[in-house]
């Protein structure tokens, strides 16, 4: 995911409404970059310790928290404009063609990378994740059975990741296992019953 | 009263001369207290009381009831016992803080009438005598008072009843000037033509930012927070106020937070002088700043913390507690306080999303250390597929007594779609003194 412009995820499944994979998957991200990162957000539930196991200190993450979502959409724009940051990351429920062009045109200015954490109040309206928006990617990080253990109990998170939408390229599904202690995901070589992802996946960097 | 009737009255009476003069600088110095914390305009309301304009600031304290009684709390803790009302009027504010019996009166919005008509008429700020000459003649309350012709009311006592009633109902402005200290950085700008277009004003604004940075220059000073009183030609009076985290005496900065909010203004029929007062200002230093040879330099993102401080964003950062449970295992710090350096040191998994509130659920489950088989969450039947846990956390008996015995067991469950949910048990599955044994969902993990 590219710096100056503007990502959307959101989860799938259960996940569209507390959106806990994908906001991990947006930890994991921005815990590879450098310097503060911008949380916007009008929900405050997310539990810092687990994004801090994904890599991301917590000395780099400021949040700021709004009572309205237009609010918070501006909280975004302002801190994408203003140079300076990593990453701004905002949760948001609607992101409208006219605000996410205005996101992505203020990361372009500035270089700074916009995400925008789609979370819904209900499972059926996320069908709104259809609209077009001006962003310049979008995932869809939804839950698989985690990895299996030779005993019992629940192993590394696997997820699948989709990306929906990218300007200039083709959609694609990669399996993931969730980030490390790094930010890191790792990309399952082979997912039964699929074609190698690896060869994909270079196709896609490339 | 005289002293001899008081000791004759009460045994042991302490008796101390009065010091208005000591008085009077301790009023000043609680009414600049008040001009930092509570609002632009602060003024000294008689001998012994304060009147703080609160519109546009009271939401800063989370309303006009929070902020009154938030008031009274913190004087209280100093030593001094006060009573606050807060009421559309100066003249009904005082009044009502002084002759109700209660700590705080709040009168919404219009309703001033209804709430001093009671009120007797020394109420009305009028001088001894006239108060006396009312009485003889019968008037007691303020609604008497007010319902009486004026004419004849004016020849008798001449104009102040009738002044203070309509100052008291609102009839008549009654601006409250602000204290000052002659330590107070403060610059102005008349109009001989009133000026009302935004970006008039801004121009403006920013010419007086310009000056007050070059007077806070002189002086080594930076400004934590500054007010903009706009005074227009109908002899009404706006503010805005811009609050920093840290020392700034940059223009481009402070003319940026001020700017912002210039839309807001209402101009009415013209504003006819700006003024530009750094109220709370502290010692800033030039600094040198290291050269970015040897590591990347993390920009300073204190003016984005302004910016959105002032528009009424709440930003934080957060910090671990060495806490256990996993609720108090987070606590909020500034946005701008120094870098923490640690983070939390727990290697159990841990799950994205923590709710507040936890949710009850029903589960079918092996006592006492088994996880779930079958739990129902929010109308939905999930089966367990792979669990891990327990993981005991015993309660903190040194923060609350109640939690003497209080053990909590958490599993990490995963269903058949692969949702991973964070599940506990009040209770150790076996004593019933440790926990209701019923089952809750704590989080969602990604």
């Amino acid at each position: 995911m590219g710096y100056g412009c503007l990502h959307e995820v959101a989860g799938g499944g259960g996940g569209t409404v507390d959106g806990a994979a994908a906001a991990l998957f947006v930890a994991g991200i921005v815990a590879r970059s450098h310097g503060k990162v911008l949380w916007c957000m009008t929900r405050p539930d997310l539990f810092f310790p687990a994004v801090a196991q994904a890599g991301l200190h917590p000395d780099r993450v400021v949040f700021c928290e709004s009572d309205r979502e237009e609010e918070a959409l501006s909280a975004m724009e302002e801190g994408l404009s203003f140079g300076g940051l990593a990453a701004v990351v905002g949760e948001l429920v609607r992101l409208p063609m006219n605000a996410s062009r205005r996101l992505q045109l203020a990361a372009e200015k500035t270089g700074a990378m916009g995400i925008v954490l789609r979370r819904w109040r209900r499972q059926n309206e996320a069908s709104d994740y259809g609209q077009p928006t001006a962003s310049t990617t979008r995932w869809r990080i939804s839950t698989l059975p985690s990895e299996r253990l030779p005993v019992a109990g629940v192993g590394r998170a696997r997820w699948l990741a989709e990306l929906m939408r990218v300007k200039a390229g083709a959609c694609a599904e990669f399996e993931i296992g969730a980030p490390d202690a790094k930010g890191r995901v790792c990309l399952l070589p082979t997912a039964p019953g699929r074609a190698d992802q690896t060869a994909r996946w270079r196709n896609l960097a490339g | 009263m005289s002293a001899s009737k008081a000791q004759a009255m009460v045994t042991d009476l302490l008796m101390v001369d009065a010091a208005p003069a000591e008085d009077a600088a301790a009023l000043e110095r609680l009414a600049l207290w008040a001009l930092r914390q509570y609002s632009p305009v602060v003024a000294i309301d008689g001998a012994d009381g304060l009147v703080i304009d609160t519109e546009g600031a009271d939401h800063l304290h989370g309303g006009e009831e929070l902020l009154v009684s938030g008031l009274i709390n913190r004087l209280r803790g100093r030593g001094l016992t006060a009573r606050a009302a807060v009421a559309d009027t100066w003249g009904a504010s005082h009044a009502l803080a002084r002759l109700l019996a209660v700590e705080t009166t709040v009168v919404s919005a219009g309703e001033v009438k209804k709430a001093v008509m009671g009120l007797p008429t020394m109420a009305l700020r009028l001088p001894a005598e006239t108060v006396q000459g009312l009485r003889v003649l019968g008037i007691d309350t303020v609604g008497q008072l007010s319902t009486m012709p004026r004419a004849p009311l004016t020849l008798r006592f001449g104009t102040e009843p009738a002044r203070r009633l309509d100052q008291m109902f609102g009839c008549v402005a009654e601006p409250i000037e602000p204290i000052r200290t002659p330590e107070l950085v403060e610059v102005a700008k008349n109009f001989a033509e009133p000026i009302g277009a935004p970006e008039t004003i801004a121009k403006y604004v920013r010419r007086l930012v310009g000056q007050l940075s070059a007077r806070l220059a002189e002086n080594g000073l930076g400004a934590r927070r500054c007010d903009l009183f706009i005074h227009r030609v109908d002899n009404t009076r706006q503010h805005l106020r811009a609050g920093l985290a840290k020392p700034v005496r940059d223009p481009a900065r402070l003319s940026k937070l001020l700017c912002d909010r210039v839309e807001t203004i209402d101009p009415g029929f013209g504003i006819e002088k700006l003024v530009l007062v750094a109220v709370f200002a502290e010692p800033l230093e030039e600094r040198q700043v290291t050269s970015s040879l040897i590591e990347a330099e993390v920009a300073d993102i204190t003016p984005l913390v302004d910016i959105l401080g002032n528009r009424g964003h709440r930003l934080f950062r957060v910090a671990p507690v060495a806490s256990d449970v996993p609720e108090r295992s987070v606590r909020r710090i500034a946005a701008t306080a120094p870098d923490i350096g640690e983070a939390w040191a727990v290697k159990w998994p841990r799950p994205t999303r923590l709710f507040a509130n936890p949710e009850r659920i029903e589960v079918i489950a092996l006592l006492p250390d088994q996880p779930p088989a079958v739990f129902t969450w929010r109308g939905k039947r999930r089966k367990v597929m792979r669990a891990d846990g327990p993981e005991r956390i015993f309660g903190e008996w040194w923060r609350r007594p109640r939690e003497f015995q209080a053990v909590r067991d958490y599993f990490v469950v995963e269903d058949e779609l692969g949702e991973r949910y964070w599940l506990y048990r009040a209770g150790d599955g076996i004593d019933p003194e440790t926990g209701s044994h019923l089952w809750f969902v704590h989080g969602v993990f990604g």
